[in-house]
C-alpha cells in the first residue's frame, strides 16, 4: 500500500536539484575558459568521465543498480567541482587519482549518495594537495600574463602527452595566493605585492572574474531555492571579519577582505562546496556556525597554513564538527517552550 | 522563529504564518460547479459502531430487529464516545464484522439494515439550548451522535467540556479546507452559512467564550462571502478570516496559530492556550441536533478526481462507498483506486463495500495521470527541504533516518510525537521517501513497546508478589523451625538426649537469614530505575503519557 502523501512535488527530485547546481557553475566555467584558456574543458570531461567510470564501479561492486545512481547527477557534479578546483593543463592521472579518492574513498566507502561525512570534491583535493603539491601549484596563468595560451588540441597532447615541445613557464604562473606569501616571505607589505601582475582589482587577475561569475551562480541558486541564505552568508561574512580583524591588527602584511573572498576557492567554497546538503550542518543556527567557522578558518589557513589555499581543509574539517553543530543547534519544536536538547 | 507576523487579513486581524508548508495542485474546481445533491434512498446501509475516537458504541439492537430512521442503534460507551444511529428504517440484517473505512482496512463491528423503503423516522424535537445545563446539552449531543466532521471524528460534547481550569476565550469555526481536492467544507459553507452560525452560536454559549472566528483559506472567496452575509444576522458578533491558502493552514493548531498567535504547547491542545476549534460541518450537525433534534445521520461527501460526476452529495451515513461511486456517476475507465480524505493525509480504500463514516470527507477515484506511482526513493541527500516545508518545525530527515534504524529512542528524541502526519515532508522530498510511513511505523511501534512493558511491568509485579509470599512462607517456617530448634537445644542441653543436630539446626536459621538478607537487597535493586528518576525524567514520563492520551485526537485534524 502506498501511503499518504498520495502526490509529490513535481518540481523537486535530486536530478533536479543537480542539474540545478551545474547549471548555476556554467558561467564560472565559461569564464575560467575566457581568461584561461579552454584548457578547462579538458579537465572537466577527465573528471566528469572517470566520475562517471568510478561510480559505476562502485555501484558495481555493491551489488547497486546503475541506472538510477548514475543519473541523479551527484557524482556529476562532484566532478564539476573538483575540476573547478584543480589547476588545468595538469597531467591526466592527477584528475583519476582525485576522482578516485572523491567517489571510491569519500562517497562509497561511507556508504553512497547521502552518507558522505566529507565533501568527496574536497577529499579528492586535499589527497592531491598533500600527494603531489609540484602539479598543484602550476596553474596556467591569464591569458594576458601567459606567453602562449594553449589551444584546445594543445591543452590534450599536455594532459596526455605530458609537456611536450613547450615549457610550463610558457602557460603558467602563481596564484596570487601563492605570489602573495612569497612577496611577504621577502619581506615586501602586502600593498607592495598586489601590484605585481598576477593581481587584478580586487582578487587575481582572471580568477577574481570567475569568482564573479561563481557569485552570480550562487546568486541565481538562492533566488531558485536551490539552496538558502545561511551557509554562504555566515561562509563570506566569516572570510571577510576574519581578514578584517587580520588586517586591522597588521595592515602592512594583510591583504584584507576583498581580496581573500575573490581569490582562491573562497566564492565556490561559500556556494557551492560549503553547501553540500549531505556534509554541511543541517540546523538554521547550526549552518550559521558551520559556515562562519569554515570561512574563518579558511582565512586562518592561508595566512599560517603551509597550503596555498585553505578553503578544501576548512569545509573538511567543519564536516567532522558537523554531528556535533547538529546535536546543538536542534530548532525549537513548534509550540515548544525551549529548543531540543541532546540527550547523550 | 515561529513568530513570523504577515500581512494583515482582510478585516484587519494582523495574521501569524507558522512555519514551512506546502502549496500543492488544489484541483478544487472539479466539484464545486454542482450544488450539494442529495443520495436517494439505498436498499442497504452499513452502519459501524466504531465512527468516532474513543470507545465504540455499543449495538443495542439484535438481527431481525425493526428499526426507524433515527434511532439509536449503538449506545455510547464511557466518556469519550458517542450515539450510532440508522440511517432509515427497516429490518436488522446482521450486527457483525464487516470491512470498514479505516486505514487499517480490519473489518470492525457494524450494523447491517435493509431499508423497507418508507424512510419513517423517530419523534424529533427540538431543544432549548439555552435553558438547558451545560451538562444536559452534552449528553444531548452525545445522544445526537455529535462527531467532529472535519477527519478526526472526535465527540464534540467532549470538546464543549474544556474543564474547569481551562478558560475557553476565543471559538474558532475551521473553514480553511488546505487539503486540495476536498470541497464539502466549501460548498457546506456556500448553502449553510446561517446554520453554521447558529450551531457556533450554541458552541459559544457552551464554552462561555465571546470571539467567534471563522477562518477560511483566501482560495474560497464565494464561502468567504457567504459566510459573511450570515455573519451579519448571526445576532452575535463573529468575524469571517480569509487566511492565506497553505497546507496545513487547516491543522487545528496551525489556524489557531494563524488567527491568533498563539502556539499550542508542544504535546498540548489548543485548548491549553484558550482556543477551541471546530469544523464547520460539525457546526451545521450541532445546529441541526439543536433545533431539529436530528442526530448525525448524513454527512457531505466530496467524490471527485476521475469519477463522471464529481461534486459533493449528501450522503447517509452507512452508505457502501460503492453505492455512492455509482451515484456519482461511476467511476472512469482506467481509474487505479480510491483514497479516502485528501492526497495529503488521506489513505487508500481497497474495500469498496465498505461504508461512508462520519469521518469520511471526500473519495477521490485516482487515475494514472492525476496520481502517478511515486518515483523509486533514493538515500536522503540531508538537503533539509523536508525541515524547511515542516509545520511543526521538526527534522523530519532525523526522525527518518533513526526510525529506518529502528532506534525509536532517538527518533523520539527527535520530537517524534510532534509530527501530526501531515506529509509535507514526503511531498517536498526530493529523493522521494515515503517519510510519514517511516514516522507511523515507528509510532505505533513506540506504542506496541509501551504497552508491552506495561504488561511486563504488572507480570513481574505479580511474580514478585508470588515470591514475596513463598518467601515470607518460608521464612515462617524457619523461624518456627529455629524457634523449635532452639528449644531442642536447650532440651538437648539440659538432658544430653540424643537427637537432631543442634548445630545443623542453627547452620539452617543462618542460611534463611542469609537468603532473606539477599532477597531484600535484590528487591532494593529491582524499583531502583523507575524510583530514582530525576525531576526532569519524571517530567518527561508524564508528558509522554499525556502525549499518549492526548495524540488519539490529534491525529487527521486537518
Ligand atoms: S527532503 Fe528528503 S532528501 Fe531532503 S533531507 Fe528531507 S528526507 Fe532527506
Ligand atoms: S509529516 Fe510530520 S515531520 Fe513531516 S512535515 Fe508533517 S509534521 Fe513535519
Amino acid at each position: 500500500m502506498i501511503g499518504s502523501p498520495h502526490v509529490v512535488s513535481e518540481r523537486n527530485s535530486v536530478r533536479l536539484v543537480m542539474a540545478k547546481v551545474m547549471a548555476a557553475l556554467v558561467p564560472a566555467t565559461l569564464a575560467h575558459a575566457w581568461f584561461f584558456g579552454p584548457g578547462i574543458w579538458v579537465s572537466l570531461l577527465l573528471c566528469l568521465l572517470f566520475g562517471l567510470f568510478f561510480e559505476a564501479f562502485a555501484l558495481g561492486m555493491r551489488g547497486y543498480p546503475l541506472k538510477p545512481f548514475l543519473t541523479d547527477g551527484s557524482v556529476l557534479l562532484t566532478g564539476w567541482l573538483l575540476a573547478l578546483s584543480l589547476p588545468t593543463l595538469a597531467p591526466w592521472w592527477l584528475y583519476a587519482v582525485g576522482m578516485l579518492f572523491a567517489v571510491l574513498v569519500a562517497k562509497h566507502l561511507y556508504g553512497g549518495l547521502g552518507q558522505n561525512l566529507f565533501n568527496p570534491a574536497m577529499v579528492g583535493y586535499a589527497v592531491l594537495i598533500i600527494s603531489f603539491p609540484t602539479h598543484m601549484t602550476q596553474w596556467p596563468a591569464p591569458g594576458d600574463l601567459a606567453i602562449h595560451v594553449p589551444g584546445l588540441a594543445e591543452a590534450f597532447d599536455l594532459v596526455f602527452a605530458g609537456q611536450g615541445s613547450i615549457s610550463p613557464d610558457a602557460y603558467t604562473s602563481a596564484t596570487p595566493l601563492d605570489s602573495l606569501r612569497t612577496q611577504l616571505l621577502n619581506g615586501k607589505t602586502a600593498a607592495e605585492a598586489m601590484t605585481q601582475p598576477p593581481f587584478g582589482y580586487f582578487g587575481g587577475k582572471g580568477g577574481e572574474m570567475v569568482a564573479v561569475m561563481v557569485l552570480l551562480g550562487g546568486v541565481l541558486m538562492l533566488m531558485n531555492g536551490v539552496i538558502t541564505w545561511r551557509i554562504p552568508a555566515a561562509f563570506l561574512g566569516g572570510i571577510a571579519l576574519t581578514a578584517l580583524v587580520m588586517q586591522l591588527i597588521d595592515p602592512t602584511r594583510q591583504a584584507g577582505p576583498l581580496f581573500h573572498l575573490f581569490s582562491g576557492a573562497a566564492m565556490l567554497g561559500a556556494f557551492f562546496i560549503a553547501t553540500d546538503p549531505v556534509s554541511a550542518s543541517t540546523t538554521p543556527r547550526g549552518q550559521l556556525i558551520y559556515g562562519g567557522l569554515a570561512g574563518m578558518l579558511t582565512v586562518l589557513i592561508r595566512v599560517f597554513g603551509g597550503y596555498p589555499d585553505g578553503v578544501a581543509f576548512s569545509v573538511l574539517l567543519l564536516n567532522m564538527a558537523v554531528p556535533l553543530i547538529d546535536t546543538y543547534t536542534q530548532p525549537r519544536v513548534f509550540g515548544a517552550s525551549a529548543p531540543r536538547r541532546p540527550r547523550v | 522563529m515561529g513568530a513570523r507576523e504577515q500581512r494583515p487579513g482582510a478585516g484587519g486581524r494582523r495574521l501569524h504564518a507558522f512555519n514551512g508548508g506546502v502549496h500543492p495542485e488544489e484541483h478544487k474546481s472539479v466539484s464545486t460547479s454542482r450544488p450539494i445533491q442529495p443520495l436517494p434512498l439505498l436498499p442497504r446501509y452499513v452502519v459501524p459502531m466504531r465512527q468516532h475516537i474513543g470507545n465504540p458504541a455499543a449495538p443495542l439492537v439484535q438481527v431481525g430487529d425493526k428499526v426507524l430512521k433515527g434511532q439509536m442503534i449503538g449506545l455510547p460507551e464511557g466518556a469519550i464516545s458517542v450515539a450510532v444511529h440508522a440511517p432509515t428504517s427497516g429490518t436488522v440484517l446482521a450486527v457483525g464484522h464487516r470491512p470498514v473505512t479505516h486505514p487499517s482496512g480490519l473489518p470492525d463491528i457494524c450494523v447491517e439494515i435493509e431499508a423497507d423503503g418508507e424512510d419513517r423516522a423517530v419523534a424529533m424535537a427540538p431543544v432549548d439550548w439555552r435553558a438547558m445545563e451545560p451538562g444536559a446539552l452534552r449528553a444531548h449531543l452525545r445522544d445526537m451522535g455529535l462527531a467532529g466532521l472535519g477527519g478526526a471524528v472526535f465527540p464534540s460534547h467532549v470538546k464543549l467540556d474544556p474543564g474547569k481550569e481551562r478558560k475557553i476565550h476565543t471559538l474558532i469555526l475551521n473553514g480553511a479546507e488546505c487539503e486540495p481536492w476536498i470541497t464539502c467544507d466549501d460548498l457546506t459553507m456556500r448553502h449553510h452559512a446561517a446554520e453554521i452560525l447558529a450551531g457556533a452560536a450554541v458552541m459559544r454559549h457552551a464554552l462561555g467564550c465571546e470571539t467567534v472566528l471563522v477562518g477560511i483559506e483566501d482560495n474560497k472567496p464565494e464561502a468567504q462571502a457567504a459566510m459573511r452575509a450570515a455573519a451579519e444576522h448571526a445576532g452575535y458578533p463573529v468575524e469571517v478570516v480569509a487566511v492565506p491558502t497553505r497546507y496545513p493552514g487547516g491543522g487545528g493548531k496551525q489556524l489557531a496559530y494563524t488567527l491568533t498567535g498563539l502556539a499550542t504547547p508542544s504535546g498540548g491542545l489548543t485548548t491549553d492556550v484558550g482556543v477551541q476549534v471546530f469544523n464547520v460541518g460539525t457546526a451545521y450537525a450541532l445546529h441541526r441536533a439543536v433545533a431539529l433534534g436530528e442526530p448525525m445521520l448524513s454527512r457531505i461527501v466530496t467524490v471527485t478526481g476521475h469519477v463522471a460526476r464529481p461534486g459533493n452529495y449528501e450522503v447517509r451515513i452507512g452508505t457502501p462507498i460503492a453505492d455512492l461511486l455509482a451515484q456519482a456517476g461511476g467511476e472512469l475507465p482506467e481509474a487505479t483506486g480510491l483514497i479516502i480524505g485528501g492526497p495529503m493525509m488521506g489513505f487508500d480504500l481497497p474495500e469498496t463495500a465498505a461504508p461512508v463514516v462520519k469521518a469520511v470527507n471526500c473519495v477521490i477515484v485516482k487515475d494514472r495521470l492525476l496520481f502517478p506511482p511515486p518515483p523509486a526513493p533514493l538515500p536522503c541527500i540531508r538537503c533539509g527541504a523536508c525541515a524547511r516545508a515542516c509545520p511543526a518545525d521538526l527534522q523530519p530527515f532525523e526522525m527518518y533516518w533513526y526510525a529506518k534504524a529502528k532506534d525509536l529512542g532517538k527518533a523520539q528524541a527527535y520530537s517524534l510525537f510532534d509530527c501530526i502526519e501531515c506529509g509535507c515532508c514526503g511531498y517536498v522530498c526530493p529523493s522521494h521517501i515515503p517519510l510519514v510511513g517511516y514516522y507511523r511505523f515507528a509510532k505505533s511501534e513506540i506504542w506496541a513497546r509501551e504497552q508491552e512493558k506495561a504488561a511486563a511491568d504488572a507480570a513481574r509485579a505479580r511474580h514478585e508478589f508470588r515470591d514475596f509470599r513463598q518467601e515470607r512462607e518460608k521464612r515462617e517456617k524457619a523461624e518456627k523451625f529455629a524457634a523449635k530448634a532452639k528449644e531442642t537445644l536447650a532440651a538437648t542441653t539440659a538432658t544430653a538426649e540424643p537427637g537432631e543436630d543442634p548445630e545443623a539446626a542453627r547452620k539452617k536459621a543462618i542460611l534463611a537469614a542469609a537468603m532473606e538478607k539477599a532477597r531484600q537487597a535484590k528487591e532494593g535493586v529491582q524499583p531502583k530505575n523507575i524510583d530514582k528518576l530525576t525531576a526532569a525524567q519524571q517530567k518527561e514520563i508524564e508528558e509522554i503519557e499525556a502525549r499518549r492520551a492526548r495524540a488519539v485526537e490529534e491525529k487527521g485534524t486537518p
